[in-house]
């Protein structure tokens, strides 16, 4: 079978963009698009690793991944962190969250799927 | 073409027919020395065999490519893509130098990110459309991979989103232009206001009639001005209008006839505060006081929100002045009028007397903390012998040349140590 990798972003052309290389990678994508109940789809789904949006509707980013984090069975998922702000403080804001891996947009879709396949191999 | 067969100009150019059939169909970009001997065999200018753009569209491919950490035997093949492709090809290098250029911009302005909401509502937009255009462009870069369906898909998002980068681009473009106009050339509202009173005076006729209109004389006055510079003027010109009411001209005549620019005589005569008369005196018309003042008003900040400089007792534009006028001092102890015989050293020695008090602003209630704010009046003073103390004070520290100065808040550039 193969890894489940869980997509929460809300701009539908960076979710096709996305969905499609790490298909065509020959990962299973599942995509999800409001903050607000983000934590409980990553709960439902169990996925191998989940790429994380920090402005999303709802909720941001950063409260789901520390949501995340207390909980036991998911204070080891590997979680790769998107971001349109690129400056330093964003990046310690989302280590202090506890992300694996964090990346600014624009990124290259080579970058994401190296990424990602570095996570999931961990 | 020249009439030779297509085996025989292989074999002029030392490349196999096969080679040369694919030039021919476009699959392959041929360039340097290939091209020189092609045309040589041909008979032809190498320049009429390809075209200098064909080389700017490969040039801004590859940047995309390399960009997006294309595989190399993906990377080689760019010469096929733009031959076979070339609608897509031009399409793709278009969008790739719109990236670029607009990523030159978000870079630019990330510095204002963080102050300012609406631009960071646009840029976020605008990155997160650029984005999904370069993860849409990348994966088109790479040909023979994508099913014509998709490719369609993905040409079509970066068609929308291109669409859309053009649309939030204009947006904030004319955002920041109106930024910008609003600054008009002196940058600060409080400098366009000061440029009112440079261009009309400080007396104007117009706020002195009984049916004065104070709406419609800013409208006159700060016709020119940005938004923010009229609210300063409209705040000051509504004094003024309070101040001419209580005070008419023809009363001040008479209080300037007999005490001179006195504030304290003015305030008595017309049962008022000290401030209220300070700025009357600084409004009168040269007819009824010839020896202008000058006065400065400051917030409990400090800011300076009024100044009417006198040509030897000049105040500074940006920011406060110096922290040892009675101005500021007045600050700390409300409601006592200080006075205080001032040289400034940085301006040959010219005498002023500097007559300040910090009053409260808006209404007093129970219980509640009061605002300051601060008058000074500043009135020439000649120069003799006198038993009053004389102040050596500045005018901004940076221009001061008192080394040891426990008011100083920043060097000197008149003190070399």
């Amino acid at each position: 079978m193969s890894k489940q990798v869980l997509l929460i972003e809300d701009e539908p052309n960076i979710i096709e963009a996305i969905s499609f290389i790490l298909s065509r990678d020959g990962w299973s994508v599942k995509t999800h698009s409001n903050g607000a109940d983000a934590v409980e789809i990553v709960k439902e789904r169990k996925p191998d690793v989940v790429i994380l949006d920090v402005m999303l509707p709802g909720k941001s980013g950063y409260d789901i991944l520390r949501e995340l984090r207390e909980d036991p069975e998911n204070s080891a998922l590997p979680v790769l962190m998107l971001t349109a702000r690129g400056q330093t403080k964003d990046r310690e804001i989302a280590e202090r969250a506890g992300c694996d891996a964090f990346m600014t947009k624009p990124f290259s879709n080579a970058d994401v799927l190296e990424t990602v396949r570095a996570l999931a191999a961990k | 073409m020249a009439g030779m067969k297509q085996s025989e100009l292989a074999k002029r150019a030392d490349i196999s027919p096969s080679y040369l059939n694919l030039i021919e169909h476009n699959r392959r970009r041929i360039g340097g020395k290939l091209l020189v001997d092609i045309a040589h065999a041909l008979g032809v200018e190498p320049g009429s065999l390809t075209e200098g753009a064909e080389t700017a569209l490969l040039t801004t491919l590859r940047e995309a490519a390399s960009g997006a950490d294309m595989p190399e035997a993906e990377f080689a093949r760019v010469e096929e893509f733009a031959g076979r492709f070339p609608g897509w090809a031009g399409l793709l290098a278009d969008t790739q130098r719109k990236v670029e250029a607009l990523q030159g911009s978000v870079e630019a302005l990330t510095d204002r990110l963080t102050h300012d909401p609406h631009l960071a509502a646009s840029l976020h937009e605008m990155l997160s459309t650029v984005t999904a255009i370069r993860s849409a462009a990348s994966i088109l870069v790479e040909p023979g991979d994508i099913e014509p369906e998709w490719q369609r898909r993905f040409n079509r998002n970066i068609y929308e989103d291109s669409a859309r980068l053009a649309d939030t681009s204009r947006s904030l473009a004319q955002y920041l232009e109106e930024a910008d106009s609003d600054a008009s050339e002196t940058n600060a509202p409080q400098d366009e206001l000061d440029a009112v009173f440079q261009r009309y005076g400080f007396h104007l006729p117009a706020l002195e009639t009984r049916e004065a209109d104070v709406d419609a004389v800013t409208e006159t006055l700060g016709q020119d001005l940005s938004q923010a510079a009229r609210w300063l003027l409209r705040r000051v010109l509504v004094r003024y209008r309070s101040d001419a009411r209580k005070m008419p001209l023809g009363a001040c005549a008479d209080v300037v006839a007999v005490s001179g620019h006195d504030p304290f005589a003015f305030a008595e005569r017309f049962d008022y505060d000290l401030t209220s008369a300070m700025r009357r005196l600084a409004h009168l018309p040269e007819d009824i006081l010839p020896d202008a003042v000058g006065l400065a008003i400051c917030d409990g900040s400090g800011v300076t929100t009024f100044r009417k400089p006198l040509p030897e007792f000049p105040l500074p534009r940006l920011g406060a002045g110096c922290a040892l006028w009675p101005l500021y001092r007045a600050l700390a102890r409300p409601m006592m009028v200080h006075v205080d015989v001032m040289e400034q050293s940085a301006r040959a020695a010219a005498r002023h007397r500097g007559i300040a008090i910090s009053q409260p602003i808006g209404p007093v209630r129970p219980h509640e903390d009061v605002l300051f704010e601060s008058h000074m009046l500043i009135v020439p003073e000649p120069k003799r012998d006198t038993a009053e103390p004389i102040r050596q004070v500045g005018l901004t520290c940076r221009i001061c040349p008192h080394a040891s100065c426990t008011a100083r808040r920043e060097p000197s550039i008149m003190v070399t140590s």
